[in-house]
C-alpha cells in the first residue's frame, strides 16, 4: 500500500481503525437521539476496570473488558428500564465506580504499565493480528444487527411508549443497543482509547445530521464522517508524529466545525448538539 | 350487535393509596367515533394507558378486541396517538420515515417494507395531508403538521381502532380541520372505531357519535345531544369548560 499505510503496522491500525470508524457512529446515532450519548463512557470506564482485571490475572484483557462492558451495559439499562435512578445518576454510579474499580486493580498490580495506559489513551498503531480479528467480528455482529434492526430501533428513538402499544420488544431491543454499545467501546479502547471512546460515538452522528434530513442517511454519514477521520487522523498522525487516537478525534471534531460553517448552519453548531427540543409551535 | 373492539369493565386505579380512576365501565364498538372527555386531573391519560395495556388496573378488566391487553397480538389492529410527541430538534427524521414506523406493528419487523407497506404509508399521508412534506425532517415542521405525521404512523397500520390522546392541543386552525377530515375518514371510509381523549373537541364536536365524560369514574356515557339535558356538573376549571363544551350545544 502507498505511503502512510506502507508498513504493517500502518495497515492493521487502518484496517481496525475503518471498523471502529463505521461502527461507533452506528451505535452512537441511537444513543444521541435517547439522550444516551455519555453512556458509551459509562461503559467505557468500567471496561477500563476490565481491562486492568484482566492484565491482573492474566487473562486476555480484552474478554474481560468485553465481560465488564456488557455487564455494565445490561446494569445501565436495567436501572433506566425500573426507573430506580435517574439516567445521570445511573451513568456516574457506573462511571465511578468503573474507574475506581481500574485504579484499585492497577494498585494491585504494583504499577501503571504500558497495557493500562495504551486502553486509557489507545495504540493504534500497535494493534495485533489477534485483536484485528476480534475487532473485525465485533465490528460484523454490531453493522449486520443494525442492518436488521435499525427499523424498529428507529421507532423506539422517536417514541418508545408508542413501540410498546405497537408490539415492538421494547425491552429485548434496549437490551440489544445496551450490549451492541460495549461490544463498539470494547472494540474502539485500542484505536482512541477509554478517554475519548464516546467522541467516535457522538461526534460523527452530530456531522451526520448535518449532512442527511433522514435517520438512515444520518447513519450512513455518520458512518463515512467517521472512517474517514480514522484515515485523516492516521496520515496526520504519521505526518507530524501525532498521537493517533487524539489525532482522529480532533479531526472528527474539525470535520463537524467545518460543515456547520459550510451548510450555513441556519444555527450555530449548538444546535446540532442539541439532541432534544420542542416542536414549533402553531 | 358487533362486538365491542374496546371494553373495560369495573376498572379501578390508584396511585400511591390515592384513587385515580374508580369504577369505570366503557365500550367502543365498530364504526363508532368516541370522545373521552375530563378536567385536568381527571384520569383521562392513566385509564387510556390502562386501555392500551401500559398500565395494569388495581381492579376490573379490559379486553381490546376480545383479548387481554398484555395478550392482545394483532398490534396493527391499534392505531395510538401519543400526547404531543415532540421530536427533538436535531432528530433527523423524514415524515416518510415517521409514518413509515408505523409499519412495523401490521407485520414482521425484520422483514423489507414491499408494495402493501408502500401504499398504506401513500394512503395514510394522503389522508393527513402530508405527501408533499414527506421528505422534510419531522422536527421542523409545525407542532399541527407534526401531529398530523403522527397520526398518519397510526393509520399506515390500518387499524381498526384509533386512540388519540390530547391530539390537537395549541394545534392551529388549518391542521385541526385536516386533522377532523383525518379522523371522519377513517370513521366513514374504513368503517374504523375512533376514541378521543381530549379536552378540546372544538374540531370534531359535531361528527362525535357518543361523548363520555369522565371525573375519576364515568359522569357521562351518550350521545352530545344529551350531554346538555343531564345537568352534568364537572367542576372543572373554567378556562377548560369552553374547550370542550363548545360545539357540543
Amino acid at each position: 500500500m502507498p505511503w502512510p499505510f506502507d508498513r504493517e503496522y500502518m495497515q492493521l491500525a487502518l484496517a481496525g481503525g475503518l471498523v471502529v470508524g463505521v461502527c461507533a457512529p452506528l451505535i452512537g446515532a441511537f444513543l444521541v437521539q435517547r439522550r444516551m450519548a455519555l453512556m458509551g463512557d459509562g461503559i467505557g470506564h468500567v471496561a477500563f476496570a476490565g481491562d486492568t482485571g484482566g492484565l491482573l490475572t492474566g487473562i486476555w484483557p480484552f474478554w474481560t473488558a468485553l465481560a465488564a462492558a456488557v455487564a455494565a451495559a445490561l446494569g445501565m439499562e436495567h436501572l433506566r428500564r425500573r426507573g430506580r435512578a435517574s439516567g445521570d445518576v445511573a451513568l456516574a454510579l457506573f462511571f465511578y465506580s468503573g474507574i475506581a474499580g481500574g485504579v484499585v486493580l492497577v494498585g494491585l498490580a504494583g504499577s501503571m504499565n504500558a497495557g493500562v495506559l495504551s486502553y486509557l489513551f489507545g495504540s493504534i498503531l500497535t494493534i495485533t493480528r489477534g485483536e484485528l480479528a476480534l475487532i473485525g467480528v465485533l465490528g460484523a455482529v454490531v453493522v449486520l444487527t443494525v442492518a436488521a434492526t435499525h427499523r424498529p430501533l428507529f421507532a423506539l428513538v422517536v417514541d418508545e411508549e408508542w413501540s410498546s402499544v405497537a408490539g415492538l420488544p421494547v425491552a429485548s431491543l434496549n437490551t440489544l443497543v445496551a450490549i451492541l454499545a460495549a461490544a463498539t467501546i470494547v472494540a474502539a479502547m485500542r484505536i482512541v482509547g477509554i478517554l475519548l471512546v464516546a467522541a467516535l460515538m457522538v461526534l460523527p452522528v452530530a456531522s451526520g445530521q448535518l449532512i442527511s434530513r433522514s435517520f438512515r442517511g444520518t447513519l450512513v454519514w455518520s458512518s463515512v464522517v467517521g472512517a474517514g477521520s480514522v484515515v485523516a487522523g492516521l496520515v496526520a498522525a504519521r505526518l507530524w508524529a501525532l498521537a493517533p487516537g487524539g489525532t482522529i478525534v480532533l479531526v472528527c471534531a474539525a470535520v463537524f466545525v467545518l460543515l456547520s460553517v459550510a451548510s450555513g448552519r441556519r444555527s450555530h453548531p449548538g444546535r446540532a448538539l442539541a439532541l432534544r427540543g420542542g416542536p414549533r409551535t402553531g | 350487535m358487533n362486538a365491542p373492539l374496546l371494553r373495560a369493565d369495573r376498572v379501578t386505579f390508584s396511585y400511591g393509596g390515592e384513587p385515580v380512576v374508580h369504577d369505570v365501565s366503557l365500550r367502543v364498538s365498530p364504526g363508532e367515533f368516541v370522545a373521552l372527555v375530563g378536567p385536568n386531573g381527571s384520569g383521562k391519560t392513566t385509564l387510556l394507558k390502562i386501555l392500551l395495556g401500559l398500565l395494569r388496573p388495581d381492579g376490573g378488566s379490559v379486553e381490546l378486541f376480545g383479548s387481554r391487553p398484555d395478550r392482545f397480538r394483532e398490534r396493527n389492529r391499534l392505531g395510538y396517538v401519543p400526547q404531543r410527541p415532540s421530536l427533538g430538534s436535531g432528530l433527523p427524521a423524514t415524515v416518510n420515515e415517521v409514518v413509515a414506523a408505523g409499519r412495523l406493528a401490521a407485520g414482521a419487523w425484520w422483514r423489507p417494507p414491499g408494495a402493501p407497506d408502500r401504499e398504506a404509508i401513500e394512503h395514510a399521508l394522503t389522508t393527513v395531508g402530508l405527501t408533499e412534506q414527506r421528505h422534510a425532517r419531522v422536527s421542523e415542521l409545525s407542532g399541527g403538521q407534526q401531529q398530523r405525521a403522527f397520526i398518519a404512523r397510526a393509520l399506515a397500520s390500518e387499524p381498526d381502532l384509533l386512540v388519540l390522546d390530547e391530539p390537537v392541543s395549541g394545534v392551529d386552525a388549518g391542521s385541526q380541520a385536516r386533522f377532523r377530515e383525518a379522523l371522519v375518514h377513517h370513521v366513514r371510509a374504513h368503517e374504523g372505531a375512533v376514541l378521543l381523549v381530549s379536552h378540546e373537541l372544538g374540531a370534531v364536536a359535531s361528527d362525535l357519535d357518543r361523548v363520555i365524560v369522565l371525573k375519576r369514574s364515568v359522569r357521562f356515557d351518550g350521545p352530545p345531544s344529551a350531554l346538555s339535558e343531564t345537568g352534568v356538573s364537572l367542576g372543572v376549571h373554567e378556562s377548560d369548560l369552553p374547550l370542550w363544551l363548545e360545539g357540543l350545544h
